[in-house]
């Protein structure tokens, strides 16, 4: 395919970079208006109990408190991403009559600066009928357990469940059959910028959220139907955001309070979590429980999988219902198999909502799956990396009622990871203390699945082009960091043929913006947004080529390029005219009508999941110390298919920070529980890696072309979150024999599988 | 509580403030200098995210009382640039190498740098790691920010020095 490699494929710095370095990038927190209060919340000091009362009226009289608000107060609208289920839609952004978690939000308060408000909510005062609370999915799903909403019984919220070919025949036939139980724990999303909102009332009982969000859409539409006003009331602005990883993409109660207290005090009011409200309270990941049972033939087929898996979703649905789908999912991607089962179950706890987190149920299910794949390869005599390549998926494969898979590198994948780590020579000299080891992924590029329930299109773009060479593009899409603002600039610039200074980008108003962008989450950005651009493009483009028509008096057989801030005769390059003069001539031919076009992108026809899929392999290295039980990963390898990478540093950057949160994953990162209570609420004792923690990491690119995706592009931000685990669990087997089962794998697991400690 | 004027020299600036004596100096740089180029990332002092030079040395400024920077020079991420398009060779190397993704931990990596080449002009790759050893960062996974300091060192070494 041609494009502009200066452009395509290129390491273009991000355009915010300066502004970032030199501090005059603005985050949330930043922000200052007129007259702006402080805000605060009250949180449920139980994790479980009905409430019986909420005495304010102590808050209300202290100097400078300007609104204190329940429950009672609001609306009492229930809210959830989830808006095509109404009834999924669990939580209330203010509790009136339960409280389900330690840190369930009752009340809100705002005043004049932060010490005050705090104060205020604090003064507070809650009678509470306790209620017995539970702590586990076993605990939750066991007989009589007691019930956190009463519409679920057994405290199941949601089943989602798959089946296809014939199991229990294939099971039976396979010549190897194993079974095993997996379990993962929480880990926090631990952004760096904690969440901020400040809502400004505007005439007209409409208000203006400015906040740190992935997803200013969905918190335009929930905000405005929580404060039951029309979705247009609500104006939701993004600022620059501090990382989000899946943590940012609900509506959260504070938005809700901010903007419900701007309305009814008129004044700007700003809440800011700090870093213990984050851990305690705020959303993670899924811990699970999973069962896997696979069957193969004797030379390593595999015929069956029967997968059933438990969500831990603490106390609401969050976004617990795409995880329970999408571990179907990707229980059955990377290989091919006959039959398969899947049984998943989102279970309701009384600990903080479990919600998206980069990888989004993959991470889990990959965790068992790869781990398996490892130990089935061990009881087989075939080499994990042979084994793989017996199954692998490759283009033109169908995930029965799911998806066909239109380009796959997996294979080419498992080759490189394989030649790039040394992987023959090394795991055949076995090392006490020392070990090799493998993990793969699969992700989606972006969902097809309409939960939100929209009724816009997925991804929209707003070009307008001016006589003076440049162009405007409007975006909803979302950039938090990983790097939108600059690659869907490079999209419009490499299809309009200018270049990428020549585009203004304002994104992120929901006011400003073309409906609608569905957020940053599901690695959808690129490919919906860069789809959504290149229609707006082409119709730029046919606006502008009739110029070149009639000016140049041409035969209408000619077909015209967009280059170098040229719109050129194809045939004859020499025969062209600069995009700006081009502007010019079609903006007089249109009598002052500005040159802007619209595009949109959602995916249609392309099955259930996701209009593409990123594969790849990742090898761990590990050193594992015998006495302490210490684990140090010592290098990674990585071979990634993500199609054409339409910028090979953010690409990059992608790899590296999600090794980071893959180590952490793996070997470190852990919340500490007691009776609901998260007891590590500081960077001190909610250990992620440091500089000093990484190892270096080999990265090789698989380029293929997905037909789907803008120049061939597809995912590449959360895939590469997923193969650390299973990789890294491998690597300390061979150096151990100690097979980990259960994340983290901590140094005590380490010594008690190896027999050091009891 | 009773209010006392602090005097602090920030970036080169003289700045009298009325500071309650419990208020730290990464609030008072923030809300009361509006410079917001420093970030609070946790307040606990755990994440670098805050970090700033102190009479040339680097500190956590949410671990800092304003009254301890009581005519004290101070510089922070505002005061590195020589002019809006005169960047510090440590910010022009963080923006070439990729070293920024969302940024909110940039402001400290580049002070904490600042501080680890001021003593070590030219660090090796392990040093630069434990100069970082305060800084928490989770969208880069750091190997672009340690690349990009070691670019900057190699470009601010007198010639000779640099590797
Ligand atoms: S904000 Fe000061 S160290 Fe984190
Ligand atoms: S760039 Fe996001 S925390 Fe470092």
């Amino acid at each position: 395919m041609n494009h502009n490699p200066k452009i395509i494929g290129a390491s273009i710095p991000r355009l915010d970079g300066k502004d970032k370095v030199t501090g005059r990038a603005l985050y949330t927190d930043d922000l200052k208006f007129p007259g702006m209060l402080y805000g605060a919340l009250h949180r449920s000091r139980l994790p479980h109990a009905r409430i019986k009362k909420v005495d304010t009226s102590a808050a209300k009289k202290i100097k400078g408190v300007k609104d204190v608000v329940t429950g009672a107060d609001t609306p009492q609208i229930k809210y959830g991403n989830w808006r095509l289920v109404p009834g999924s839609q669990d939580e209330l952004p203010l509790a009136v009559d339960k409280v389900r978690f330690i840190g369930d939000e009752i009340a809100a308060v705002c005043a004049v600066d932060r010490e005050t408000a705090i104060k205020a909510a604090e003064a507070i005062e809650v009678e509470y009928e306790e209620l017995p609370a539970i702590y586990s999915v076993e605990e939750a799903t066991a007989e009589g357990a007691p019930l956190l909403h009463d519409e679920s019984p057994g405290n199941v919220s949601l089943t989602r469940e798959i089946s296809y070919g014939d199991l229990e025949g294939l099971l039976a036939q396979a010549d190897y059959v194993r079974e095993d139980f997996f379990k993962v724990h929480a880990v926090s999303h631990a952004y760096l910028e904690p969440c901020s909102s400040i809502a400004v009332p505007e005439e007209g009982g409409r208000v203006t959220l400015y906040t740190s969000t992935q997803t200013p859409y969905i918190v335009q539409c929930l905000l405005a139907s929580t404060l039951d006003i029309p979705e247009n009331h609500v104006r939701v602005v993004k600022t620059q955001v501090g990382g989000g990883f899946g943590g940012k993409m609900e509506m959260r109660p504070w938005e809700f309070a901010a903007a419900f207290m701007a309305l009814r005090t008129g004044r700007p009011v700003k809440f800011t979590l700090t870093r213990s409200d984050e851990l305690a309270f705020g959303r993670r990941r899924h811990p699970m429980s999973i069962r896997s049972k696979v069957g193969f033939t004797k030379d390593g087929k595999l015929l069956a999988k029967d997968f059933e898996v438990m969500l831990d979703g603490g106390a609401y649905n969050a976004m617990g219902p795409t995880a329970t789908f999408l571990c179907g999912t990707f229980g059955n991607m990377l290989y091919n198999f006959q039959a398969y089962r899947y049984r998943g179950r989102h279970v309701y706890t009384n600990k903080p909502p479990a919600s998206a987190m980069r990888g989004f149920g993959a991470p889990q299910a990959a965790f068992a799956q790869e781990s398996q794949m490892n130990m089935a390869a061990e009881e087989l005599g075939i080499d994990p990396i042979d084994l793989r390549l017996i199954n692998a998926m490759e283009t033109g494969d169908v995930i029965p009622d799911v998806a066909t898979i239109s380009s796959c590198g997996f294979k080419e994948s498992l080759e490189k990871v394989r030649q790039v780590s040394g992987w023959d020579a090394k795991r055949k000299e076995k090392k006490p203390g020392v070990g090799l080891g493998i993990g793969c992924f699969s992700f989606i590029s972006g969902g097809v699945f309409n939960w939100f329930n929209t009724k816009y299109n997925f991804a929209a773009a707003e070009v307008t082009v001016y006589p003076d060479g440049t162009a405007q593009l409007n975006t909803m899409a979302c950039d938090i960091g990983q790097g939108p603002d600059t690659v869907l600039r490079q999209i419009l610039a490499a299809e309009l043929g200018i270049g990428i200074e020549k585009i203004r980008l304002v994104s992120m108003d929901t006011a400003l913006t073309p409906k609608a962008d569905l957020g940053t989450w599901g690695s959808r950005v690129t490919l919906m947004n860069g789809n959504a651009i290149i229609d707006a493009a082409k119709k730029i483009k046919d606006m502008l080529k009739p110029v070149l028509f009639d000016h140049l008096d041409l035969n209408q057989i000619h077909e015209i390029a967009f280059e170098d801030d040229r719109v050129l005769v194809k045939a004859n390059p020499k025969k062209s005219m600069s995009f700006g003069e081009c502007v010019y001539h079609a903006l007089r031919g249109r009598r002052g009508e500005p040159l802007t076009a619209r595009g949109y992108y959602t995916p249609r026809d392309k099955g259930l999941v996701s209009p593409a899929f990123s594969f790849g392999a990742q090898v761990a290295e590990v050193a594992v110390d015998q006495d302490t039980g210490l684990v140090t990963v010592t290098n990674t390898y990585t071979a990634h298919d993500c199609g054409v990478a339409i910028n090979k540093m953010a690409v990059e950057g992608q790899l590296e920070g999600a090794i980071q949160m893959g180590l952490g994953y793996t070997l470190s990162e852990a919340f500490v529980m007691e009776q609901g209570r998260t007891l590590n609420t500081s960077f001190l004792d909610y250990k992620m890696p440091a500089a000093e923690d990484m190892p270096p990491s080999t990265y090789v690119e698989v380029e293929t072309y997905e037909p789907e995706g803008p120049f061939g592009a597809k995912e590449a931000g959360e895939g590469l979150a997923i193969p650390t685990a299973p990789a890294i669990a491998d690597a300390v087997y061979q150096a151990t024999g100690f097979r980990a089962l259960e994340l983290p794998i901590t140094p005590e697991k380490v010594l008690k599988g190896i027999g050091r400690l009891k | 509580m009773a209010k006392e004027i602090i005097e602090l020299i920030v970036n080169g600036d003289r700045y009298e403030v009325a500071v309650e004596p419990w208020r730290t100096l990464a609030e008072v740089l923030r809300e009361d200098l509006n410079l917001t180029g420093t970030k609070i990332g946790c307040n606990q002092g755990d994440c670098g995210a805050c970090t700033v030079l102190m009479e040339g040395r680097s500190v956590s400024s949410c671990l800092t009382l304003a009254a301890e920077a009581h005519q004290r020079e101070i510089v922070t991420i505002e005061g590195l640039a020589q002019g809006p398009e005169d960047l510090h060779p440590l910010q022009e190397a963080f923006v070439e190498h990729g070293a920024v993704q969302c940024g909110y931990c940039t402001p400290g990596m580049i002070l904490s740098a600042k501080h680890l080449l001021d003593h070590n002009p030219t660090p090796s790759e392990q040093e630069i790691r434990q100069g970082l050893s305060g800084n928490l960062c989770r969208c880069t996974g750091y190997s672009k920010i340690v690349e990009a300091i070691g670019a900057a060192a190699a470009k601010m070494a007198p010639a000779g020095e640099g590797e």
